[in-house]
């Protein structure tokens, strides 16, 4: 069986280390923080200025200044800290943030990431991901193998413009666990019941499979 | 206006000298931390051909784009413009140019602006559209692209506290862009929710010293949410 959204979630959250600043996208990647490992501290940073952020507000916390990149309002943690979109990006760019998660339309078997533009439709912008993608120690990328149609999202060389050059490392899909690296995909895990077979029916892109490739397990 | 003293009275006097074709920086992001009285008073001006620089163009009938309403913006530079139907319309249209920026590129060109610095390399967007006709450098092995720095004739900032010296001080996440915006304007006014007394600010507190800021304005802020997000507690 394919994934559930939660259950990709539940999969990144695996790749959570004790100490690590993250930064989660839209979608899947804010889930994640729903599936922290016990016993792991990790500090969520938020490209608007904030680091250290905590969950939704009660009503009575509930204050318009106080908003995450999804201009969602949103808690600071005890801890936390805030600043200027300046120093927030300081920081993406200058390496410090060690995870960022992130969804995207394509990625391709040099690491090249397409999440931002699907020409012929409106372009809403890029917003923070060409930054963070650009600035990221490691980035995973979450995303369905293929489209609703079934073609594959795991190409050679992305077709749609791209957010990031030779940057993804990792990708947490539906079916799989993929590495990046020497210009292929490196099959590491399989989602249960999904067979190494469908995962290369639906990998465009070179993927090479060594040995066998385990299930993924979740606690 | 007598020395230090920075405070004025009126929307008016606020906006005074503003004029067609320039541009304007406005902090905050999304709906947050965005100088909602000066906005309206740009509005109130009917100044047009504008260039707005801002991370958004905010929604449709409040922030920035109540602008739109009127096509007093000529080109929007923003990093993301998704919650706008105006905005769209305009831009499909042809009658709204839109210059797309990466969001950590956008607050560092503010930044640069503001800092004398012209232009800076940044890995951001190499390999992207947004590298398109740009200069671009290897450096220790990897690619960068030169960005031009940002400034402003005018910058609208929204602040929590001010003092007459025109120190700021901002609240939560709606600091965002204002610190940046705030140093790249050539005039620079803040709209503040408080005006305290010289002294009550710590000084080593302070997140935008005066020397920024040429004109500070209480307002009244609305303060409207964009995404109201609440857990049961």
């Amino acid at each position: 069986m394919a994934l559930s959204r939660e259950q990709v979630a539940m999969r990144v959250a695996q790749e959570l280390e004790d100490g690590y600043y993250v930064n989660l996208g839209i979608g899947i990647p804010t889930l994640v923080a729903n599936y922290v490992p016990e016993g792991i501290e990790v500090m969520l940073q938020s490209e608007n200025g904030l680091l250290g952020m905590g969950p939704y507000p009660t009503e009575a916390q509930l204050d318009a200044d106080m908003i995450n990149a999804g201009k969602e309002t949103v808690t600071a943690i005890k801890g936390a800290a805030i600043f200027s979109s300046a120093e927030s990006f300081a920081m993406i760019r200058g390496g410090h943030v060690d995870l960022t998660v992130l969804g995207a339309f394509e990625v391709d078997q040099n690491g090249n990431i397409a999440s931002w533009m699907i020409p012929g439709k409106l372009v809403k912008g890029m917003g923070g991901a060409m930054d963070l993608v650009a600035g990221a120690q490691n980035i995973v990328v979450t995303m369905t193998h293929a489209d609703k149609y079934g073609n594959s999202k795991l190409l050679q060389s992305c077709t749609l413009p791209l957010t990031g050059v030779g940057c993804v490392k990792k990708i947490v899909t539906d079916l799989a666990v993929l590495e990046v690296r020497n210009g292929a995909f490196h099959l590491l895990e399989r989602a249960p019941g999904i067979t190494v077979e469908e995962i290369q029916q639906k990998t465009a892109g070179k993927l090479v499979v060594n040995g066998d490739i385990p299930e993924m397990v979740f606690n | 206006m007598a020395g230090f003293n920075k405070v004025v009275h009126s929307y008016e006097d606020a906006m005074a000298g503003l004029q067609d074709g320039m541009t304007v920086i406005a902090g905050g992001f999304g709906l947050c931390g965005i100088p909602e009285g000066l906005i309206a008073q740009i509005k109130k001006m009917g100044t047009t051909d504008l260039t707005v620089v801002s991370n958004n163009c905010g929604v449709d009938g409040f922030g920035l784009g109540i602008l739109l309403e009127d096509r007093q913006i000529k080109k929007m530079v923003a990093s993301y413009v998704g919650e706008n139907a105006l905005f769209e319309k305009q831009l499909l249209s042809g009658e709204l140019e839109v210059e797309l920026t990466p969001q950590g590129t956008l607050a560092e060109k503010m930044r640069a602006g503001g800092a004398g610095i012209p232009a800076f390399f940044t890995a951001t967007g190499y390999g992207t559209p947004v590298a398109e006709n740009k200069e671009t450098r290897e450096i220790n092995g990897r690619n960068y692209v030169l960005e031009p720095a940002i400034t402003g004739d005018f910058a609208i900032v929204r602040a929590w506290k001010a003092d007459r010296y025109g120190n700021l001080v901002f609240r939560h996440t709606s600091m965002n862009f204002n610190p940046m915006a705030a140093t790249a304007g050539k005039i620079t006014v803040a709209e503040v929710e408080e005006i305290v007394e010289p002294g009550e600010l710590e000084p080593s507190q302070i997140h935008t010293p005066g020397i920024y800021v040429q004109r500070v304005i209480k307002g009244s802020f609305e303060k409207r949410i964009e995404r109201r997000m609440v857990r049961q507690g």
